[in-house]
């Protein structure tokens, strides 16, 4: 009976010798995780939850500045561009503009003249591109835009100008002031409007309030009001997305490209973007570190317990003449293992929790930004490294036999 | 002997006690602190969303249309309605008048200002800078210094009972003048006590107290608009319903609460022939931004909540885990499960009362700093708060040790007191 189990020890032995020796420190790792599953399972639970809520408030604290920027763009123009001493634009200039934009924003032009009613009353028409307004201000409540009118139209003003009297042949489409609605078309129908001796015939699409100046005016397409008023746009409003330092550079770049034009910022804008998105970045940093310190402070009672809770083990390997620096190794390399495992799966889960916040606050996603992963991943290693050191160098004090005895 | 066994654990195991009871007051000052920011970033951000300008406008009622391009008024200064200096007062008496952060009357004159022999066209502006206003025992202090932030001056702000007046920058430019010159306007000698730069139409206006405005004019007490800048609520369903569709109670419902619609319907109730209305640019996106910043800082306070609840509970399951051996001491000397558990729970109750009632002061502290060091202004925690703290305090903390607290019981004496699990 002996012979054989004495012959199973030997093979145990020869294949126990043929492994490295690292195999030793790995199989000590795995078997205090597995043996104890409970305890390690909570450690590391408590370590995923926070490198998750870190990740989270990581990667909200970077992508909420962008998100918010997004709502004040809804503002409108942060960039007003006025032809010098109230001139008229270049008429490249809105092409200019949108060039130098590249899809960093939005330009509307406009053009404004003094007209007269049909009974000769003065009254403030604006050309302007329906479309590019749509996106650009976006308060303003309209019942129906009009359409922009047929390009064609916009290509061959001059025949139209010619014999203003026969422009009466088409009627276009006008987005008419609340204000203003009384005073040029009372019951909604067909109105005309004067300016020096050109009359533009136009039918109220829809009405516009904005609460300013805009609801005591009538808003017809630019290639209309360019036909009619031969005025060409004398103010572009651009609404240019990005970091204050890039509209700054957008700004820089327009008074570069369109010398004959004043760039001014709305300062009134600008100013209350830059407040509150600085109040608002200030506010989470101090939840973020308040909310990453608890997490921390989780994790480090968790550990601390766990691996005081194992001083057996301890015990028993110093017994068998460990030596510290391999105790120490050991313990340092689980505390290791548990907070990368531990960030990892919590980088994860946080990336959703942005995403989720994201989604259901601002309905647009959080962009995963996989540079905080180191940062998690540094930051999880220290705390847990910590949290093992710590019980550590106070049990090597203690005699294994103090330990061992159960004291 | 039940209140003995429970004072003498905190007595001979302080270390432990002290491990336990300050991830209860972290958990709780966290907790606590981020409760109150969130109550009370909406009323904060609001207030800074206010630097944005006015957000509703007060009008004459039956007004001529605005002739109004590129800032200049182009309509005879006399054309058209005026409003009555003597009823703004009465906007600090609507129902919402504790919302009403500041208001500034307008007064738009058109005036030709002589300077080295030519003679220019431009547009004065009469205006409350930090006029101080009585309405009943109330005193306040309003103008454009607090309705329109943005607005910077060199040199100095006129007083409001001063005929000094601010010239604009690219006005002052064509003038070659600067904060101490002397304009001539509408034959009248002025002293120039500052350069205006608003970045708007202002930067081409004289903007002067609102009474020079008014003799200027020939017309004492007129007011063209005014500005009013309030605290609102930003604007759903029901705020966008037409008042005058709704029935007596939810009338009342509508009318008290601070949405954009209801405040300027009061203004112009409080206001004669006037007719006040939102402005959208500024009222219609504050909300939109208002309920964004809003629900990022709740859904935050959740996660706030989740993670010291996280803490305290792993602190009180490690250190009952830690007195096994007691307990099995406990359990051979005849203890039943339910007097161990009830032992334990006596003292984790008193630790999250100690506790609780410790990081309650600490998230006081705690919120008013981020108050002051972010928004400059208190973040106070209503007291009321204290006890529902504490009732969280002391379920967070039961729940915590309850699994631990189960196992404990359970463990056979034997084992424990020969140190085994």
């Amino acid at each position: 009976m002996s012979a054989p189990m004495s012959h199973q020890a030997k093979d145990l032995a020869a294949s126990r010798a043929r492994v490295p020796h690292t195999s030793m420190f790995l199989r000590m790792l795995l078997r205090a995780a597995v043996l104890r599953r409970g305890r390690a399972a909570s450690a590391l639970f408590a370590m995923v939850v926070a490198a998750a809520v870190a990740t989270a408030m990581l990667n909200l604290y970077v992508d909420v500045q962008a998100k918010l920027r997004r709502e004040f763009r809804n503002y409108g123009a942060n960039i007003i561009l006025v032809g010098k001493d109230g001139a008229s634009l270049p008429a490249d200039a809105l092409s200019h503009v949108d060039a130098l934009l590249a899809g960093r924003g939005i330009a509307a032009p406009f053009g404004l003249v003094v007209a007269r009613t049909s009974d000769g009353q003065p009254i403030v028409v604006a050309g302007t591109d329906f479309d590019r307004v749509q996106k650009l201000d976006k308060w303003w409540s309209v019942s129906k835009w009009p359409e922009n009118s047929i390009p064609t139209e916009s290509q061959s003003p001059l025949p139209v100008a010619e014999n203003a009297t026969s422009v009466e042949q088409s009627s276009s489409e006008g987005l008419v002031g609340v204000r203003a609605l009384p005073v040029v078309s009372p019951k909604g129908q067909e109105f005309s409007l004067s300016f020096q001796g050109k009359t533009l015939r136009l039918t109220p699409a829809g009405t516009v309030q904005t609460g300013a100046a805009e609801d005591s005016r009538v808003y017809v397409s630019l290639a209309d009001f360019v036909a009619w008023s031969s005025v060409q746009p004398s103010t572009i409003e651009i609404g240019a997305n990005g970091s204050a330092e890039e509209v700054a550079a957008i700004m820089n770049q327009l008074v570069q490209a369109i010398p004959d034009a004043d760039v001014r910022p709305v300062r009134q804008i600008m100013e209350g973007e830059a407040r509150v998105l600085g109040k608002t970045r200030a506010t989470l940093l101090a939840a973020a570190a308040l909310i990453i310190l608890t997490a921390a402070l989780c994790v480090l009672s968790t550990l601390m317990g766990w691996v005081f809770d194992r001083r057996r083990d301890f015990a028993i390997m110093k017994a068998l003449g460990a030596s510290g620096r391999l105790l120490n190794g050991f313990f340092a390399a689980e505390a290791a293992a548990l907070g990368a495992t531990g960030a990892v799966i919590g980088f994860l889960l946080g990336i959703g929790i942005a995403a989720w916040i994201g989604r259901v606050n601002f309905h647009a996603a959080v962009v995963p930004r996989f540079s905080v992963l180191p940062i998690v991943l540094a930051g999880s290693i220290v705390v847990t490294l910590l949290s093992s050191i710590l019980p550590i160098s106070l049990l090597r004090k203690v005699q294994p036999a103090v330990i061992l005895r159960g004291e | 002997m039940f209140a003995r066994l429970v004072y003498e654990s905190f007595r001979r195991q302080k270390r432990r006690k002290l491990l336990a009871g300050a991830a209860i007051v972290l958990g709780v000052t966290v907790a606590t602190a981020m409760i109150a920011v969130a109550t009370d970033i909406g009323d904060k951000i609001n207030r800074e969303l206010r630097t944005i300008g006015a957000n509703l406008v007060v009008t004459p009622q039956e007004d001529s249309l605005d002739l109004e391009i590129g800032g200049v008024n182009l309509k005879p200064p006399t054309d058209g309605a005026f409003l009555s200096e003597a009823d703004l007062p009465k906007i600090k008496g609507i129902f919402w008048h504790n919302n009403i952060t500041g208001f500034a009357p307008m007064l738009p004159v058109s005036v030709t200002v002589q300077h080295q022999g030519k003679q220019q066209d431009v547009t004065l502006l009469g205006t409350y800078f930090a006029k101080k206003v009585s309405y009943g025992t109330e005193e306040f202090t309003t103008g454009v210094r607090s309705t329109h932030p943005w607005w910077k001056v060199s040199g100095a702000w006129p007083k409001d009972d001063s005929w000094d007046v601010l010239v604009g920058e690219r006005l002052a430019d064509r003038l070659q003048e600067n904060a101490g010159g002397v304009i001539t306007v509408a034959g009248r000698q002025l002293h120039v006590s500052g350069v205006l730069s608003t970045g708007g139409a202002e930067d081409d206006q004289i903007v002067a107290p609102l009474a020079l405005a008014q003799e200027v004019l020939g017309k004492p007490g007129a007011v063209k608009r005014v500005y009013v800048s309030a605290l609102t609520k930003p604007e759903d369903a029901f705020g966008r319903r037409d008042p005058k569709s709704m029935s007596g109670a939810v009338y009342d419902r509508w009318y008290c609460t601070p949405y954009p619609q209801a405040i300027a319907l009061q203004l112009t109730e409080a206001m004669s022939h006037s007719h006040a209305e939102q402005i959208r640019q500024v009222a219609q996106n504050e909300g939109a931004v208002l309920t964004r910043i809003e629900g990022l800082i709740f859904l935050i306070t959740l996660a706030a909540l989740f993670a010291s609840a996280l803490a305290v509970s792993a602190a009180m399951a490690t250190t009952i885990f830690e007195r096994r051996a007691e307990v099995g001491l406990m359990k051979a000397l005849g203890a039943g499960k339910l007097a161990v558990a009830a032992i334990f729970f006596a003292e984790a109750a008193l630790l999250a009362l100690i506790g609780g009632a410790i990081g309650f002061a600490l998230g006081g502290v705690l919120a008013h700093e981020i108050g002051r060091s972010i928004f400059s202004s208190d973040i106070s925690i209503p007291p009321v708060l204290l006890p529902v703290i504490l009732v969280i305090a002391v379920m967070v903390t039961f729940a915590g040790s309850a699994a631990a607290i189960r196992r404990a019981v359970s463990l056979d004496p034997v084992f424990a007191l020969r140190g085994e699990l």
